[in-house]
This record gives C-alpha cells, sequence and structure tokens, in this order.
C-alpha cells in the first residue's frame, strides 16, 4: 500500500502493476484473517466430537447427551423467554416514545437520543454495581424470579431499538400518515397500531432479532445479579464437562448465527446499507 | 389496542394545542429510563465518595491507589490499548481489502455479514472457542505439539490470552465502523493526484492519508472503549482473582468475607464510567471532523 511506483513508469503500465499488488495483498489478508476467524469455530466442532481417550473414534455423544441436561434445557427456556419479554418490551416501549416524541415534542428528540445511547458509554459491569440496591427491590416488589432480568435488558438493547426505530421512522412520512388517521376518527393507540406499525415492520423486526440475539449471549448482568441464564449456566457446566459445554456453545452458535444472517437480509432488503455508524460495546 | 379516544392526548393534532401538556407522552420512557438506567449510575457516581453509612468520604477513591487496584487498571488501560491498536490496524487493512472488490460482490456482502454477527460475539462462548483452540487441550495446541512446538495451552489465561481473544471482536467492530470512512474516499480524488504527477506513496501520505486518520483515531478510540468495557469474555477465561478492573469489580461484590467492599466495587465502577466516558468524548470530537470531509460521500 505505501511502496512508491516510480513516477517514469507508464501510467498504464503502473496501474497494472497497481492491480496486481492489490489483488495479493487482498489474498494475503484475506487468507490471514479467514484463518483467524474460521480455526476457533472449526474447533469447537472438533471439541465437541472427541472421543473419550487417545485414538477414540470420533463421537456425537456430547451432541446427544445435549437434552439430557435439565439445568442447560430450562437455562435455554429461561433466556428465550427472556428474549421475547425484552425484545417485546423494549418495542412497546419505543415505538409510542419515538413516534410520539417526533410528531409533539420534537425539542425531546436530542434528549430521547442521548439516554438511548447512553448504554453504549456505561459499561455493564460498572452499572450492575448501581442496580444491585434497585434489584433489591424488584426483587421485593415481584419475587426472586430470572424474568427480572428484563427490566434491565431493555435498557442494555436501548441503542440497537433506537437506532433501527429511528431509521424506519425517518424513511417513512409519519406525520401524513397519523394526521390522515387521526382525522379519520382514530385514537392515537390506534394510529400506532394499525398504521405506523405496519410500515415500520422491517425496522422493529430487525430491532427485535438484534435484541434476541443481545439477550441469547448476555452474561455480565445476569452473573453479578446472580441469575442462572444461558451463559451462567454454560460457564458452571464448562468446568464439569467441557465436551457437552463445548457441543452447547456450538449449537448456540450456529442458531444465533443464522438468526443474525436472517437479520442482514431484512435489513439489506431495504436497499444500499442503513448500517449504525457505532456499534455496541460489548 | 383499539382503546378509546380519550386516550394519551385523545385530542385533535391540530387547534388547541396546549403544548404544555404533550412531553406527558414521553414520561413511560423517561421514568423507565430514570429508574433502570440513571438511577444506577447515579448510585455508583454518588456512593463512590460514600462510606456504608451514608457520610461522605474519599476514602473509596484513595484505596484506588492501592497497589492491587492500581495494578489492575494498568493492565486494563494495556489491554484496552493493544487489542484496539492491533484491532485497528488489521480490521482497517481488512476492511480496506473489502472495500476494493466489487460493491455488490459475494465476498462484500459476507465480510459484511460476519463482521455484524462476529462484532456481537464476545463472552462465554468465545471463551470456549479459544479454549477449544489454544487451550491446553485445544486443536491447536495439539497440532502445534505435533510439530514439536509445545506451548502448554497456559498462556490463554493471561493478559497476552485476553488480548489475542478480544481481537476476535475487535477486528470485525473495526471492519463496521470503518468501512463507511474508506467508501467516502472517492475515486476521483487519486485521478487528480495522478494526473497532478504524484505517485501512489504521495496519494496516501498528503490525500488519502490525512483524511482517514480522524475516523480511524474515532474507530480506535471506540475500539478502546469497547475492550476497557468488556467483561464476560475475560470472566470466563479467568476465573480467580482481579488481574483487570472488571475483575475486581466482581471480586468485590462477591466477595462476603471483607465488610465494606461494595464501595470499593463502586469507586472501581466509578473509574471505569470516568475512562469509558472521557475516551468516547473524544470519540465524539473526532467523529464532528470526520463529518467534514466524509459526508454525504457514504454510499
Amino acid at each position: 500500500m505505501s511502496a512508491a511506483s516510480s513516477p517514469a513508469s507508464s501510467p498504464a503500465s503502473s496501474r497494472a502493476r497497481r492491480r496486481r499488488r492489490l489483488t495479493a495483498f487482498r489474498v494475503v489478508v484475506l487468507a490471514v484473517v479467514g484463518v483467524f476467524f474460521l480455526l476457533p469455530l472449526a474447533a469447537l466442532v472438533e471439541f465437541s466430537t472427541r472421543g473419550v481417550g487417545i485414538g477414540a473414534p470420533r463421537t456425537l455423544a456430547p451432541w446427544r447427551e445435549l437434552g439430557g441436561r435439565p439445568e442447560l434445557v430450562t437455562a435455554l427456556q429461561a433466556s428465550l423467554e427472556l428474549a421475547a419479554v425484552t425484545a417485546v418490551g423494549a418495542l412497546v416501549l419505543m415505538v409510542p416514545t419515538l413516534v410520539w416524541v417526533r410528531l409533539r415534542v420534537p425539542r425531546l428528540a436530542r434528549v430521547v437520543e442521548f439516554l438511548c445511547l447512553l448504554p453504549l458509554t456505561v459499561p455493564p459491569v460498572a452499572m450492575v454495581v448501581g442496580l444491585a440496591p434497585i434489584y433489591l427491590w424488584v426483587t421485593y416488589l415481584t419475587g426472586d424470579r430470572i424474568q427480572n432480568l428484563a427490566w434491565v435488558y431493555v435498557v442494555a438493547a436501548l441503542p440497537f431499538v433506537y437506532r433501527s426505530l429511528d431509521t424506519g421512522l425517518a424513511a417513512i412520512d409519519l406525520r401524513t400518515l397519523v394526521e390522515a388517521a387521526r382525522s379519520l376518527g382514530a385514537s392515537w393507540p390506534t394510529a400506532i397500531w394499525r398504521v405506523v406499525v405496519p410500515n415500520i415492520t422491517t425496522a422493529m423486526l430487525n430491532a427485535g432479532l438484534l435484541t434476541v440475539s443481545l439477550v441469547l449471549g448476555e452474561f455480565t448482568f445476569a452473573e453479578l445479579l446472580t441469575y442462572d441464564n444461558l451463559q451462567v449456566v454454560l460457564l458452571q457446566l464448562g468446568l464439569a464437562d467441557p465436551g457437552v459445554t463445548v457441543a452447547a456453545t456450538a449449537g448456540l452458535l450456529f442458531f444465533v448465527f443464522l438468526l443474525l444472517l436472517a437479520l442482514s437480509y431484512v435489513s439489506g432488503r431495504r436497499g444500499p446499507r442503513a448500517r449504525p455508524r457505532r456499534e455496541g460495546v460489548s | 389496542m383499539t382503546t378509546t379516544d380519550e386516550q394519551l392526548g385523545g385530542r385533535p393534532t391540530r387547534g388547541g394545542r396546549r403544548f404544555s401538556l404533550s412531553w406527558l407522552g414521553s414520561v413511560p420512557f423517561l421514568a423507565y429510563v430514570s429508574i433502570f438506567l440513571v438511577l444506577p449510575t447515579g448510585i455508583v457516581v454518588v456512593e463512590a465518595f460514600g462510606d456504608g453509612a451514608g457520610r461522605p468520604t474519599l476514602a473509596n477513591l484513595t484505596e484506588l491507589g492501592e497497589d492491587y487496584l492500581r495494578s489492575a487498571f494498568v493492565n486494563s488501560l494495556e489491554l484496552s490499548l493493544t487489542s484496539s491498536v492491533i484491532g485497528a490496524v488489521i480490521g482497517a487493512l481488512l476492511s480496506y481489502a473489502v472495500v476494493t472488490g466489487r460493491p455488490d460482490g459475494l465476498l462484500r456482502r459476507s465480510v459484511t455479514s460476519l463482521c455484524g454477527v462476529f462484532a456481537q460475539f464476545g463472552g462465554v462462548m468465545l471463551a470456549f472457542a479459544f479454549i477449544a483452540t489454544v487451550g491446553p487441550e485445544g486443536l491447536l495446541t495439539a497440532l502445534l505439539a505435533d510439530a514439536g512446538w509445545k506451548t502448554g495451552g497456559a498462556w490463554l489465561f493471561t493478559l497476552d490470552g485476553l488480548t489475542v481473544v478480544y481481537l476476535y471482536f475487535q477486528i470485525p467492530l473495526m471492519v463496521l465502523v470503518f468501512t463507511p470512512a474508506l467508501e467516502g474516499l472517492r475515486p476521483q480524488w487519486r485521478e487528480a493526484t495522478e494526473s497532478l504527477g504524484g505517485t501512489t506513496w504521495d496519494y496516501w501520505r498528503h490525500v488519502a492519508g490525512p483524511i482517514l486518520l480522524p475516523p480511524f483515531l474515532g474507530s480506535l478510540l471506540l475500539l478502546f472503549a469497547n475492550a476497557f468495557s468488556a467483561f464476560a469474555t475475560a470472566a470466563a477465561l479467568i476465573s480467580q482473582g482481579g488481574v483487570i478492573v472488571p475483575l475486581q469489580i466482581r471480586q468485590a461484590l462477591t466477595s462476603e468475607v471483607v465488610l465494606g467492599r461494595e464501595n470499593v466495587a463502586k469507586a472501581l465502577a466509578l473509574g471505569m464510567i470516568v475512562v469509558v466516558a472521557v475516551v468516547m468524548a473524544l470519540q465524539a470530537l473526532l467523529q464532528r471532523r470526520t463529518s467534514r470531509w466524509l459526508r454525504g460521500s457514504t454510499r
């Protein structure tokens, strides 16, 4: 990239040489980075099919054992439930708020944006320190259930939900739609539910899938608030039974991959690239 | 969902606007965010300056000067710096390799979506993937041992190991945030350089370099904050002790033995928030500088 070509050579030949050099550069970079990223994935598969003992044949035993681990199944159920509750909760909270702010209180728009992006700046492990006393109250009011985690997961999902809904709402003529609905006698909830929502389904799906993948991979809040979600149980299990855990990891990872690839198709359908400029702080 | 007209602001959009009340519609959001985002952050900030009984004190913050906590901060900064610099450089090279391909090509599409996946992929699963690769029983460890190079696999659980593991989400994040800047470079600029007799080196030194520097540094800062706040991956790899600040917080939160540790946790958390806030503020400044040249051209 930085090598200087001699100015004496003709433009055509120097361009051809540059093209060759560029191709070589691309191949090398893609190959090296590709190995770095694919090797751990291959290792997951290899590790989870390893037999016990030296020279033992390949086995699928750890994969078959997955269903026979009650704690893993329970945690998976809990995390899936959390994912659904969080996704729905975040959308129910944010869709009306963003519509309302856009139409009625635009001067709050900056504040809402700031608050929604704030979770990117506060490290979860720092926030959990301040959340612990609040969760004492939550537990006191609603009982000690793992579903309580959804409260904070909605906050963790805010940046993603905000960005994708904001893009979605900016792409439609919101004011006209809502005013038309309202002048035909629709209440605000009706206008949002039957007019706005059908127009931003892609954005909502996008936000929902991102939230689901976030919740399925979440560890920090659950671990430090002492709830047994999927990741926490995976880690506990990993100390006792590496084979099964690695199989579970590979399976889960594959599932999340599919989810996020589906997502990239969903968001890719709407024309060229509406990617967020700043990604999450994990 | 089709409730009556008297719900939330059930008055005509035009006419008779009692403007002062319209902010009520945002109350649920503001209340929610206050309880679960602003309040916890506030608790950390305020109680970092208090003793257990609510009296103001600086004792928690002076505790941060203790050797074991100071070294945790130094380690955290070092880990974040190394992994963000390496991640930014490799990520920038990768995104250049991708951007120079066909815009609608399969490679470009798949690398972009895979980066979206990998940038999110941290924590326990990532830790297991690396344990299966370069851990004591790992695939690569075994292959290298066959080739006569015994690594033992224990290095994975040190700071160096963490740095390598962090690259797995740092590089993709860099690709995601830096690609738009590269896409903003217009081919005309290069042609202009050439028609003025400039070489490739001149182009990178005087045109592309200066334009890309602010977005590169901005992305670097974002990666730094990302690594600095990461907890799950480190927690899964290192089950005991507090090499880096997040692990010290875990220790302070979970230790039942010594009383008053929660306040040290708050001081540590405050330290993290301050570091990340400063980094992100700088990042926002650079972002503003970036948009001067590259806005509108990112297509």
